[in-house]
C-alpha cells in the first residue's frame, strides 16, 4: 500500500486534498478536525515524530496570477485554475516524520486571517512548543491550549508579524523606539 | 652592623623575593601551559617573552579604577589588600634557608623564628577568606556573592584537613616551629629514606597537598573564580590593580604553600644523604642552602600549574564532599595512628 | 536506567515554593556560546526552573530568503551553524536540487561527502573542546582546535574561504579536490586521531571529569523523541537514527560506518558519541575518497542548471544530518525565481527548548556542562 492510500484510510472524510510534489506527500485537513487527526495518524499511522511545523501567507500567491499574466507565460497555467473568491490567508503546515519507515508527510491547514487560531498539538508532541510560539511571532496565529504562548524571536512589544507578505522586508524601525527600561 | 639592620633587609629582601618569584611565577604560568598545549605563550615583551609580567603590572596601573555605583565602597576597596597582604606576610615566618656567616655574624635566614610559626600561617590563610567573601559582597553582584560564597564555605572547610595533616607532623616533631621542624628532618629514616615528612608521613602530606590546592583557589579547585560559571566569581565587578591585586595575591599564595611544602614534607633547605655545611665554608653553606630550598620549591609551584593545565574542575557539592567525606575522616584516622605510634615508640 | 536516574534528579530537586534568587545568565557571558540568555531561579546553587530567551541573533533570514533569488541564498545559509557552514550549504543546495528535480554527478557527491565529513569533525571538536573548557579543561580545547585549523586549511583551498565556506552551487561543485588535498589527508588523517586521542587520555577516564559529565541530565529516549531530538543529542539517549543510514543522500549507503549511541543521554554519552562520531567520519571519507579515486579525472563536477532558476511550483522538505542532528529545509516555490517560503529547522531548536527539563533540580555548573554539551548555535537557533 502506498503512503498516500495508507494517509486516505486513516483519514477517511477528514481528508479534504492529498497532493504530491518531488515525493513529498502533503494531505490537507481541516482545523476543526486537526488535532484529532494528527493524533490518528501518530497512533494509527506511525508518524510518531514531529520534525517541524511553520506558517505560511499565501496572500502573495493569490495576487499574483493578475501580475504575472502581462510579464511571462510562466505558472499562469495553473494559478488562472484557482478562480473564486480566494482561499484562507494564512497555512500551517506539519512536518510528520514515522520513524519505523523513514516516511515523512506533510499535513497542512487553512487558517482564515478573520479567525487566526488554531488549536495547539503540544499535548501530542512537545516539539511543538517553539515552533508554535514562532509561527505566532512571525504571523500572529494564536495556538489554543498552548502553555505559553508568547512572543519567541521578537522582544515582547513588538507589534507586527515580520514573516507576513505586507511586511516590509527592511523593517518599519521599531528598533529605534525600543524603550530602554532597566528594571 | 645592628641587629635592626640586619632585621629590616631580611624584610625587605624577603618581601621583594616572594614578590619576584610570583611575578614570574605569572609569566612561568602562561609559558609552561603554552607549552602543554601546542602553542608559544607570549615571547614579544623582552627575552622569551621575561618582561610580560612587567607589562602587565603597567597596564594593571593605569587602567581606569571603576567603582560600581551600588557597590560598598569602603569594603570594596577594603577586599583586595586584605587578600594579597596575609599571603605576604606568612612568609615572614618560612625558613628560607639556614644560615650564613657575613662579617663575624651568624645571620639565621629567616625573618623570625617565631616558635608558634605554624598556627600563624594556619591564622594568616584563614584571614585571607575575608578578603574574598569582602569582595564579593560588597560588589553587591549575584556573580560575586556566589563565588564569594563558595570562596567562604571552601577555604574554611579545607582548613580543616589541612591543620589535621600539619597536626600529624606537629606530633612527629614536638614542635609548632617551622625552623625546628626542617633541622629535625635531616638524617635519614629507616635508615635509608631521607627523614622527611614526605616519607613518615605520605597520607598526610597528600592530604595536606589537596588541601593545598583548594586554599589556593587553583584548577581544580578554583570554583570561587570559575570563569565559565560565575564569569570571574568574587571579582567579577573588579578591574585595574584591584583586580591585579586579587590576581597576584593568588601567586603568592602559590609561592608561599609550596615554601610550607617544602619546609614540612621534603627537609626545606637541606640535602638528603649529604650534610651541606660540612664542606662548604659558612658563605657559600647559606648561599647554596638558600638554593636548595628554592629550588625545591620551584618544583612544587610547576607542579600547581602542571596540574592547573591537566584535570577538569569539581562541581561545588562534589568538592565540599571531597573535603568532609573524604579528607577529613581519612586527616582524623592519620591523626590517630600517627598520635598511637609517637606514644608507642616514645 | 535512563529513566532512573531522571527521576532521582527531578526527586532531589526541591519544590516550587520558598524564596529563590533569579540569576540572568546570558547573553553576555564567558560561558554562553554566542548571544544565549537563560533565566534561572536558584535555590542556592540549585535550580528551581531555567527558561531560556532567545532571538538575540535573529536576523530574518527566512525573510530574506523570501527575498532573494534561489542562488543568493546560498551565503546567507553559512550564517546559521557557523561552526559547520558547509552542511548547511549542502542541505541548501540539496533541497532545491530536489525541487528542481535534478540529480548531481557522482564526483560533486563525492566531494560533497568528503566537505561535509571534514565539518562535522570541526564541528564536534569545537563542540568537545568547549565543553572541556566550559568544565575547566583548557588543554584539549588546544588540541582539537589545532585540528579544526588544518580542516579550515583544506576549506580555504578547496573554495577559499575558512569560516563561511558558501561551498558548491545548486547543481554540484565548482572546484575539484584541491591537488595539495591529495598529500595532506593521509597525514590529517593521523593527526585528527592522535589529537582526538590525546583529549580522550585527557578527559575520559579523568574521576573529576566523570563525575561532571555522568548521570548529569540524564534524559530518556521516549522523552528526546517528544522533545524533538535528533543527531548526537538522540543517539546519546541510545536511540539509534542517524538521516545518514535511514534516510541515505548523495552517496552514503555505498559506505559502511557504523552509528555510535549512548544509553543515559548525559553529558557524557553526549561527549562520547561526539568522540566515536569522529572516528566514524574520518572512515567515511577514507571510503568516500577511495571511490572518488577510481573516478575519471575529468568527470563533471557540475550538472547544467540553467543561470536563473525557476523550479516548478510545489514545497518540498528535505533533511540531511547535519553535526547537530536533523538539518532541513523547507521550501515552497511559485515558479517565480524566488522561493516563496524557506523554513529552515535548526537542530538545536528543538533540544534547546527542552532546557528547562533538562537541568531541573541540577546545579549551576550542571547548567553550563549541559548546555556546552548540547552544543547550541545561536546563528541557528535564531535564524
Amino acid at each position: 500500500m502506498s503512503l498516500k492510500e495508507r494517509v486516505a484510510n486513516i483519514l477517511k472524510n477528514d481528508l479534504l486534498e492529498i497532493t504530491e510534489s518531488k515525493g513529498d506527500v502533503c494531505v490537507e485537513i481541516s482545523r476543526q478536525t486537526l488535532v484529532n487527526a494528527l493524533k490518528r495518524l501518530k497512533e494509527e499511522g506511525g508518524f510518531d515524530f514531529l520534525s517541524d511545523l511553520l506558517g505560511i501567507d499565501n496572500s502573495d500567491l493569490y495576487a499574483k496570477p493578475k501580475k504575472k499574466k502581462k510579464k511571462t507565460e510562466d505558472g499562469t497555467e495553473q494559478e488562472q485554475e484557482e478562480k473564486g473568491p480566494p482561499p484562507p490567508r494564512f497555512e500551517v503546515v506539519y512536518l510528520l516524520l514515522s520513524l519505523s519507515t523513514n516516511e515523512r508527510l506533510q499535513v497542512r491547514v487553512r487558517v482564515p486571517e478573520d479567525d487566526l487560531e488554531l488549536p495547539s498539538v503540544t499535548s501530542l508532541w512537545r516539539s511543538a512548543n517553539w515552533p508554535e510560539r514562532e509561527t505566532f511571532d512571525m504571523f500572529g496565529i494564536r495556538f489554543n491550549g498552548h502553555p505559553n504562548m508568547r512572543r519567541l524571536l521578537m522582544w515582547d512589544e513588538f507589534q507586527d508579524y515580520p514573516l507576513r507578505k505586507d511586511y516590509p522586508l527592511e523593517g518599519k524601525g521599531e528598533e529605534r523606539h525600543l524603550n530602554y527600561n532597566i528594571a | 652592623m645592628a641587629d635592626w639592620q640586619i632585621e629590616l633587609i631580611k624584610v625587605v629582601f624577603i618581601w621583594a623575593w616572594a614578590l619576584i618569584i610570583a611575578v614570574v611565577m605569572t609569566w612561568v604560568e602562561r609559558r609552561a601551559s603554552a607549552m602543554m598545549q601546542d602553542r608559544l605563550g607570549p615571547n614579544r615583551a623582552g627575552p622569551f617573552g621575561l618582561l610580560q609580567p612587567l607589562a602587565d603590572g603597567i597596564k594593571l596601573f593605569t587602567k581606569e579604577d571603576i567603582i560600581p555605583e551600588r557597590a560598598r565602597k569602603i569594603l570594596f576597596v577594603l577586599g583586595p589588600p586584605l587578600f594579597a597582604l596575609p599571603a605576604f606576610s606568612a612568609y615572614a615566618v618560612i625558613p628560607f634557608g639556614d644560615k650564613i656567616v657575613i662579617g663575624g655574624k651568624e645571620i639565621i635566614l629567616q625573618v623570625s623564628d617565631v616558635n608558634i610559626g605554624f598556627l600563624f600561617i594556619l591564622a594568616l590563610s584563614a584571614i585571607a577568606v575575608y578578603g574574598l567573601v569582602i569582595g564579593g559582597w560588597a560588589s553587591n553582584s549575584k556573580y560575586s556573592i556566589l563565588g564569594g560564597l563558595r570562596a567562604t564555605a571552601q577555604l574554611i572547610s579545607y582548613e580543616v584537613p589541612m591543620g589535621l595533616a600539619l597536626l600529624t607532623i606537629v606530633l612527629l616533631d614536638g614542635t609548632f616551629s617551622l625552623r625546628e621542624i626542617v633541622l629535625q628532618q635531616q638524617g635519614t629514616f629507616l635508615g635509608f629514606l631521607p627523614n622527611w615528612g614526605f616519607f613518615k608521613q605520605p597520607l598526610g602530606f597528600i592530604i595536606f597537598l589537596v588541601a593545598a590546592y583548594a586554599e589556593a583557589n587553583r584548577v581544580p579547585f578554583d570554583l570561587p573564580e570559575c570563569e565559565s560559571e560565575l564569569v570571574t566569581g568574587y571579582h567579577t565587578e573588579y578591574g585595574s590593580m584591584r583586580l591585579g591585586l586579587y590576581l597576584f595575591g593568588e601567586y603568592v599564595n602559590l609561592v608561599t604553600l609550596s615554601a610550607i611544602t617544602v619546609c614540612l614534607f621534603f627537609g626545606g633547605w637541606s640535602l638528603p644523604y649529604v650534610d651541606m655545611s660540612k664542606f662548604l665554608g659558612p658563605v657559600s653553606y647559606g648561599i647554596a642552602s638558600f638554593f636548595v630550598f628554592f629550588f625545591k620549591q620551584a618544583f612544587f609551584l610547576f607542579l600547581f600549574v602542571w596540574v592547573r593545565w591537566t584535570v577538569p574542575r569539581f562541581r561545588y557539592d562534589q568538592l565540599m564532599g571531597l573535603g568532609w567525606k573524604a579528607l577529613i575522616p581519612l586527616g582524623l584516622v592519620n591523626l590517630f595512628i600517627t598520635a598511637l605510634l609517637v606514644q608507642l615508640t616514645t | 536506567m535512563a529513566k532512573e536516574i531522571e527521576t532521582v534528579c527531578i526527586t532531589t530537586g526541591p519544590t516550587e515554593v520558598g524564596d529563590y534568587v533569579t540569576l540572568n545568565i546570558g547573553p553576555i557571558h564567558p560561558a554562553m556560546h554566542g548571544t544565549l540568555r537563560v533565566i534561572t531561579k536558584t535555590d542556592g546553587e540549585t535550580i528551581i526552573s531555567a527558561k531560556p530567551e532567545i532571538g538575540y541573533l535573529h536576523r530574518g533570514v527566512e525573510k530574506l530568503g523570501e527575498n532573494l533569488t534561489y542562488s543568493q541564498f546560498l551565503p546567507i545559509t553559512d550564517r546559521l551553524n557557523y561552526c559547520s557552514a558547509i552542511c548547511n550549504n549542502v542541505a541548501y543546495e540539496m533541497a532545491v536540487e530536489k525541487l528542481l528535480g535534478i540529480e548531481v554527478p557522482p564526483k560533486a557527491q563525492l566531494i560533497r561527502m568528503i566537505m561535509m565529513e571534514l565539518a562535522r569533525i570541526a564541528d564536534h571538536e569545537v563542540c568537545v573542546g568547549i565543553l572541556g573548557v566550559d568544565l575547566g579543561a583548557l588543554t584539549p580545547f588546544f588540541y582539537l582546535i589545532i585540528q579544526r585549523e588544518e580542516i579550515y586549511e583544506i576549506f580555504e583551498w578547496h573554495h577559499g574561504a575558512r569560516l563561511t565556506n558558501s561551498m558548491g552551487a545548486i547543481g554540484g561543485v565548482e572546484a575539484d579536490l584541491p591537488d595539495r588535498f591529495h598529500e595532506k589527508w593521509p597525514r590529517m588523517r593521523d593527526s585528527i586521531r592522535k589529537a582526538n586521542d590525546d583529549t580522550d587520555k585527557l578527559l575520559t577516564h579523568n574521576r573529576i571529569w566523570m563525575d561532571r559529565t555522568v548521570g548529569v541530565n540524564a534524559f530518556c529516549g521516549d522523552d528526546a523523541l517528544n522533545w524533538g531530538f535528533t543527531g548526537p543529542m538522540l543517539r546519546a539517549c541510545g536511540v539509534k537514527r542517524d538521516l545518514r543510514k535511514n534516510e541515505p543522500y548523495l552517496l552514503y549507503d555505498k559506505v559502511d560506518f557504523d552509528i555510535p549511541a549512548g544509553k543515559h543521554g548525559d553529558v557524557f554519552d553526549r561527549y562520547m558519541v561526539r568522540m566515536l562520531e569522529m572516528e566514524q567520519s574520518v572512515k567515511i571519507i577514507d571510503q568516500a575518497y577511495a571511490m572518488y579515486k577510481e573516478l575519471p579525472e575529468d568527470a563533471p563536477l557540475m550538472k547544467k542548471v540553467p543561470k536563473i532558476l525557476r523550479p516548478p511550483a510545489g514545497q518540498i522538505y528535505h533533511a540531511i544530518e547535519s553535526p547537530n542532528g536533523e538539518l532541513g529545509f523547507f521550501i515552497r516555490s511559485d515558479g517565480s525565481d524566488k522561493p516563496y517560503r524557506i523554513k529552515i529547522r535548526p537542530p538545536c531548536y528543538m533540544v534547546y527548548q527542552a532546557f528547562d527539563d533538562l537541568v531541573k533540580g541540577e546545579m549551576i555548573s550542571d547548567l553550563i556542562a549541559c548546555l556546552s554539551s548540547l552544543n547550541v548555535i545561536a546563528g541557528e537557533l535564531d535564524r
